[in-house]
């Protein structure tokens, strides 16, 4: 999950990363009394659109203001304003600072070498992907050994390396440990500061940060992501679901293209229940046509699922209106298909096949 | 001989009296694995019943090896104790740790890994649903009935995607089948499986199984390259994943440019690995390629 700036913000400060002042406003009222309380009569705020994408500043969603007026007047321009398909509810008003220096700093997991990775460079500001093409040379990339973490010697071997001045490389030092705070206590995959600014005042501070967090502990039951087909998929494990949209979207080429509607892994040992969970929401998506599910039953049992598709018609009547290919392999298959065959619903088709299931829930989306 | 497990390993399973655990130990048994024993600290000094056999449970992974002999540990305990149980495995010199559980923190699995490796020990997992040396050993969650044993080697990502591919090639058979599981990091990589089945005399094709998201099946591609011999034969799911949505597996996204099924298929077939589009034109493609050897 991408957090908004001023969530990353929040974050930070909670683990002494220092940041400038700031506060979220989502009216422009509470922009100018934001920027009443943050200016006390001196300096200038920043008002910054809040929103899960980058390029605001290009498209008008970062303004300056001097005075709480002009704060209540260029959030008035911001909020509501359309960044990239994402519209600005929020905007962070922060206080501006006289910027020396831009640097970059961030901590991300190295899938390939399966521990952490700290890259630096002082030349911040920019887009690190293009200075990491450009001039590789002036990132400085750090393996972290994940049982270590940054302590004292590896915050400095970081600075060291990145080449920030000595009159710096101890606040920098200090800012790299307490990302590794962050990283390490919130279970994040990637912290990055760009830019990471030094101030005409002599002070270090994270300007910009994301922190895309992650719950990954939390077991999730029902993993559903919508896509724009007409053809609703019900699978079991993330692999074999994946596998059945790309045979779908196949089988759909041959029957004016359509396409799948969605990615539903109902998991591993799921239930009747979990079944009947996820039928209710592929059938209440008004794009969907028909229901293609597909099932090998590993520690999910067919039965259970055959009980799943059942149950779930009986509970959704007749609001259960769109055709479903059912296509069962693996433990306790035999029970599983008699159990449909018993039912004898007449919206449910059994298929021998995975490719000849895609096949009919595609020619069946096509003729509705 | 086959790969990483034989009818030779001795196994213990830590969780072995949680549900997940008596089941799939149940399953196990049934299907030959020489389970010898399961670690509780609560429930050291129980013997547990299983149709097939009783089994003992011990206090500690180092007291069950000391007197069982066990070489693989299969681990069942729920998320936020894995490290702890991988460790206390670790340190008690199982040379391999099968991490069967869902949602393990990806930090933590960085750190079990990296003391792992210093130590010794293979990790396959977490999140994966295990090995299985048709008709000789079962080491997870994999269903024994789906094929016997026979001359490809198979590793996934993916659970039931392996239990797909075993079930359109069972006509052949397996001599192992791998899933190294679907998180960011895991401990034995396609890499690690592919240079185990190029090593054994068993194995006479190679079946891989990726997916979108990272670089592995690109890492993978270059390795065989360079190594392996005996032919491969592709899958890449996700082709039709659209950009910035994990597809279930944490680790299965695309962003940007990179990750794509497109990519991974380009750069195993650059590396002379056909690729099937479906599970079932690879498994075409397999069966022709054994067919012209035999």
């Amino acid at each position: 999950m991408d957090l908004f700036e001023y969530q990353a913000r929040d974050l930070f400060a909670a683990h002494e990363v220092p940041v400038l002042d700031g506060l979220v406003a989502t009216t422009p009222a509470e922009a100018r009394s934001a920027a009443e309380q943050l200016l006390r009569g001196a300096g200038l705020v920043v008002v910054k659109a809040q929103v899960k994408t980058g390029g605001r500043g290009k498209a008008g969603g970062v303004k300056l203001a001097r005075t709480p007026d002009e704060a209540e007047q260029v959030a008035a321009q911001i909020l509501g304003m359309d960044i990239k398909g994402h519209t600005v509810h929020r905007v962070l008003v922060a206080l501006g600072a006289d910027i020396d220096k831009e640097y970059y700093v961030s901590l991300l997991l190295d899938r390939a070498e399966r521990r952490y990775l700290a890259m630096a460079s002082v030349e911040g500001g920019m887009e690190i992907e293009q200075l990491a093409v450009e001039r590789p040379e002036a990132l400085a990339r750090i393996p972290v050994d994940p049982l270590v973490g940054i302590d004292e010697a590896k915050a400095d071997e970081i600075v060291a390396a990145a080449g920030f001045d000595e009159a710096v490389a101890p606040r920098v030092a200090q800012v790299l440990r307490r990302l590794w705070a962050v990283y390490d206590e919130e279970d994040a995959t990637l912290v990055e500061v760009n830019p990471l600014v030094l101030t005409t005042d002599g002070r270090v501070i994270a300007l910009d940060g994301k922190d895309p967090l992650e719950a990954r502990a939390k077991a999730k039951h029902l993993n559903y992501v919508k896509l724009d087909g007409q053809v609703g998929i019900i699978g079991n494990g993330a692999g074999l679901v994946m596998s059945t949209l790309d045979v779908v979207a196949y089988a759909g080429e041959a029957h004016g293209g359509v396409r799948p509607a969605n990615f539903l892994d109902i998991g591993g040992g799921a239930s009747a229940q979990v079944m009947a969970d996820g039928l209710d929401i592929i059938l209440s998506d008004p794009q969907v046509k028909a229901v293609f599910v597909n099932v090998f039953g590993g520690i999910t049992a067919c039965d259970e699922v055959a009980r799943g598709i059942v149950a779930a018609l009986e509970m959704l009547g007749d609001e259960a209106s769109k055709p479903l290919v059912v296509r069962l392999d693996g433990n306790n298959v035999a029970e599983g298909r008699a159990i449909l065959a018993a039912a004898a619903h007449p919206l449910v088709t059994l298929a021998e096949t995975m490719d000849g299931g895609a096949d009919a829930a595609a020619a069946l989306a096509a003729a509705a | 001989m086959a790969v990483f497990l034989t009818e030779q390993s001795k196994v213990i399973v830590q969780g072995m009296t949680g549900s997940e655990g008596t089941k799939h130990t149940t399953r196990m048994l049934a299907s030959g694995t020489d389970v010898v024993g399961g670690v509780n600290p609560r429930k050291a000094g129980e013997v547990v019943s299983f149709p097939t056999r009783d089994v003992p449970v011990f206090g500690t992974v180092e007291a069950a090896v000391r007197q069982t002999g066990a070489d693989v540990s299969v681990v069942f305990v729920p998320p936020a104790f894995t490290k702890d149980a991988v460790v206390e495995a670790v340190d008690a010199g199982v040379p391999l740790i099968v991490v069967i559980t869902e949602g393990v923190p990806v930090a933590d699995t960085a750190e079990f890994f990296t003391y792992a490796q210093a130590k010794g020990s293979r990790i396959i997992g977490p999140n994966c649903p295990g090995l299985i040396t048709p008709g000789r050993s079962n080491v997870g969650i994999i269903p024994a009935d789906i094929t016997g044993a026979g001359p490809i080697g198979l590793v996934s990502k993916s659970g039931t995607l392996t239990y797909q591919m075993m079930f359109e090639l069972s006509d052949y058979g397996f001599s192992t089948c791998i899933g190294i599981g679907g998180d960011p990091v895991i401990g034995t990589t396609h890499i690690d499986a592919l240079a185990a089945f190029e090593a054994d005399p068993e194995t006479e094709l190679i079946v891989m199984i990726g997916e979108i998201g990272g670089d592995a099946e690109e890492r993978a591609a270059a390795f065989i390259t360079e190594h392996v011999t005996k032919p491969v034969v592709g899958y890449v799911a996700g082709f039709t994943a659209p950009e910035g949505k994990t597809m279930g597996h944490a680790g299965a996204i695309v962003s940007g440019s990179s990750g794509t099924a497109q990519a991974k298929k380009d750069a195993l077939e650059a590396a002379g690995v056909r690729v099937g589009k479906t599970p079932s034109e690879t498994a075409a493609i397999a069966r022709s390629i054994l067919a012209a050897r035999h």
